[in-house]
């Protein structure tokens, strides 16, 4: 699944037109990422959070050359599934 | 202030064109179809943002770390995710 077969099954589902569609999508997922960008939590019950989680910098090496390098501290958003959503999946 | 799904809906109203009500479910609808998807074992991409992927864990002995006790830890399937290069590069100011 991607983004526009999940605008498609939104637009039948909901009886929008491909644009309505599209805006929601869209508008979802912007919210999503300017809430990170501000380094805000996402909480949406049954479905799961994002929160940023704040890397340090370490010395890394280049697995080619050996040369050890400087590896920057970095920002990644970190996912905790939600316990419906989680439920859900584990249905082995 | 933490992102919440009633700020995505206002934010769904304001910018869609839809009633308060549609725009409630058509947050909500956006949400089901995920699960509806992840739930399938089909992943989920989307380009900007990142990927949910679905993952089986094969069963694996643990250990309780406060009894110290071992114990078999069934087979799992979870979800995880990957973020997005774009993303990354935006939430860490690159662009």
């Amino acid at each position: 699944m991607n983004k526009s077969k999940l605008i498609d099954v939104l637009a039948k589902r909901e009886n929008l037109t491909i644009k309505a569609a599209e805006d929601a999508v869209n508008t979802f997922f912007k919210e999503m990422e300017k809430s990170l960008k501000r380094n805000d939590r996402i909480e949406i019950r049954g479905f799961g959070s994002f929160k940023i989680k704040q890397y340090k910098s370490y010395n890394g090496r280049n697995p080619k050359t050996g040369k050890i390098i400087e590896v920057k501290g970095k920002k990644l958003p970190f996912f905790k599934v939600g316990r419906e959503l989680k439920e859900r999946v584990d249905n082995i | 202030m933490a992102l919440t799904k009633e700020k995505i809906i206002d934010s769904i109203y304001n910018q869609v064109g839809l009633s308060k009500n549609q725009a409630r479910r058509v947050a909500g609808s956006i949400l089901e179809i995920i699960k509806q998807t992840l739930e399938k074992e089909e992943s989920l991409l989307i380009s900007g943002f990142g990927k949910f992927v679905v993952k089986d864990k094969a069963a694996r002995r643990g250990r309780n770390p406060q009894t110290k006790k071992d114990l078999q830890l069934r087979a799992r399937r979870v979800i995880a995710f990957r973020t997005s290069g774009v993303l990354r590069r935006k939430i860490n100011h690159d662009i």
